[in-house]
């Protein structure tokens, strides 16, 4: 233990881990955020959709050689996002394949690209840590430190002051509107951030990993507590555990970071379910 | 002068019109009992009334100093809603959603007139419960108090008592009458027509042939029918 222990100090020592450290818990944060909100508007598949989405983006902008392709694959997983959720309320494709639809696409759009055109000399080791974010966290540049710190910071403070307005909105569209909330608005902001998260995450834990950020955490949370603010807090809470014990675990141990958080979570949601069914059997 | 007017409205959605010819005008202290076959129109003329579906055509107009904001909505319930983690306080409060500026923190004001509310409908010490655990007619209550919040004069109220068993179906209808005995002005959407014409002072039928009249006149114009 004591080994462990020491081993983790000397770790934090490198620049390099602390980085992957501060990055991945302010990810995680986000994405637990936004989690509630998704999971019970039933927008689960939508932030698996827009990562698949992202790593096409990836794929077109790494091979025109975008410096910097941050800014490219968030706007254009921010306009997939828009027309998604606007796709929900409008019946005439089915919403449900409208989002597996752009999801392959975007995956064999990504895919396609990448092996065509690449420069690299290895193609599906790119691929693989797009996919599933490998060893990239550990990779990071100081500017794509501060951008992240400020984007989730961004994407943090949007949530706490809009958080009342976002239970409303989750809670009940009609009744929100004829409050005279502008729940499109609302809507948009909601995609906007959950686009934001996703491009984020994808350094962390790869584009097909995200997913289980956004709602093992909100899911877990929900086996136990009652209320919205409850629920939201405790998901905040577990997503940054898992994913501190996950970058931890995986500097030491050298396992890839996004699965080890992921499977982090999944052990949480199976302690929490259980937690729930031994609460119900006393009759709490 | 009235509260709500209503000319020659025509609502639908996607511009595909579902009913028209709708006049009618609210007034204050006014039960008007909406009723009409499923699928004429009903919850899609509240919507509209509220802003939250475009007219197609027709005017509807407010007076008495009353806006669409000042409308108290209790609407059907969704699917989402029925594992929905949220207390029953935090859905009263969101009530006032719509009133803030940029930043959104509840009021000490609302949070008290939150808590009044909930007195007043009889679930105050439901407040920390998870609301979808109560039963059919408490959530409604629920529902209730969060229309009264939002406002006290007129209340829109979409099927309140669809679901309910029979006993929880007359005390939500004894609710809303003494409601409109203290001056709020109701107008409700109603499958069972029998009970609550017994409560409303007016009708409003929408079908093929739009009626709007007394509750008196509506049963007497029934009964010529039926002989």
């Amino acid at each position: 233990m004591i080994y462990v222990f020491e081993k983790i100090v000397s770790y934090m020592e490198y620049p390099f881990v602390r980085y992957a450290f501060v990055v991945g818990v302010l990810i995680a944060l986000c994405a637990s955020l936004m989690g509630v909100t998704l999971v019970l508007k039933r927008f689960s598949f939508i932030g698996d959709g827009l990562s698949h989405v992202a790593f096409g983006a990836m794929g077109i902008a790494s091979v025109i050689n975008l410096s910097g392709n941050m800014p490219f694959v968030l706007i254009v997983t921010a306009i997939c996002a828009v027309i998604l959720l606007k796709g929900g309320q409008n019946i005439k494709i089915n919403a449900d394949a409208a989002i597996a639809m752009v999801s392959v696409g975007a995956l064999a759009v990504g895919y396609m690209v990448l092996n065509v055109f690449s420069a690299s000399a290895n193609v599906s080791g790119d691929v693989c840590t797009t996919l599933f974010g490998s060893t990239s966290i550990l990779t990071l540049k100081k500017g794509d430190v501060l951008l992240c710190v400020v984007l989730s910071a961004a994407v943090i403070v949007l949530f706490l002051l809009l958080y009342n307005r976002i239970f409303a909105v989750t809670f009940d569209e009609s009744f929100a509107k004829s409050a005279g909330l502008n729940v499109e608005l609302y809507n948009l902001i909601i995609a906007v951030i959950t686009s934001v998260i996703i491009v984020l995450a994808m350094k962390l834990v790869g584009s097909l990993l995200i997913t289980a950020l956004i709602i093992f955490p909100a899911v877990s949370s929900m086996r136990l507590f009652n209320s919205f603010k409850a629920v939201t807090v405790c998901a905040a809470v577990i997503s940054v555990c898992c994913a501190a014990v996950g970058i931890l675990i995986s500097v030491v141990g050298g396992t890839p970071v996004g699965a080890t958080i992921v499977i982090m979570n999944i052990i949480i949601f199976f302690v929490f379910s259980a937690a729930d069914v031994v609460l119900r059997s006393v009759g709490r | 002068m009235a509260l709500i007017t209503c000319e020659n409205l025509a609502v639908g959605y996607d511009s595909k019109v579902i009913a028209k010819n709708i006049n009618f005008s609210v007034n204050k202290g006014d039960y008007v009992c909406v009723i009409g076959e499923n699928g004429t129109g009903k919850s899609t003329l509240i919507k509209t009334i509220l802003g939250i579906k475009k007219q197609l055509s027709g005017s509807i107009s407010f007076g008495d100093g009353l806006s669409k904001g000042d409308i108290g909505y209790l609407p059907q319930q969704t699917d989402a809603q029925k594992d929905f983690p949220a207390a029953v306080k935090e859905v009263v409060i969101s009530a006032f959603c719509g009133k803030k500026g940029v930043f959104a923190f509840y009021s000490k004001k609302e949070k008290a007139a939150a808590k009044i509310n909930m007195e007043k409908m009889g679930i105050g010490h439901l407040a920390n419960k998870k609301y979808s655990t109560l039963s059919g007619g408490q959530q409604q209550r629920v529902l209730l108090a969060r229309a009264l919040c939002a406002a006290d004069k007129i209340l829109m109220l979409d099927e309140p008592v669809t679901g309910l068993d029979p006993k929880a179906a007359d005390d939500m209808y004894e609710t809303i009458k003494k409601l409109n005995n203290e001056g709020i002005t109701i107008i409700m959407i109603s499958h069972d027509t029998e009970k609550s014409l017994n409560f409303a002072s007016h009708v409003l039928y929408i079908g093929k042939n739009t009626f709007f009249g007394s509750t008196e006149d509506y049963v007497k114009i029934k009964e010529n029918k039926m002989v």
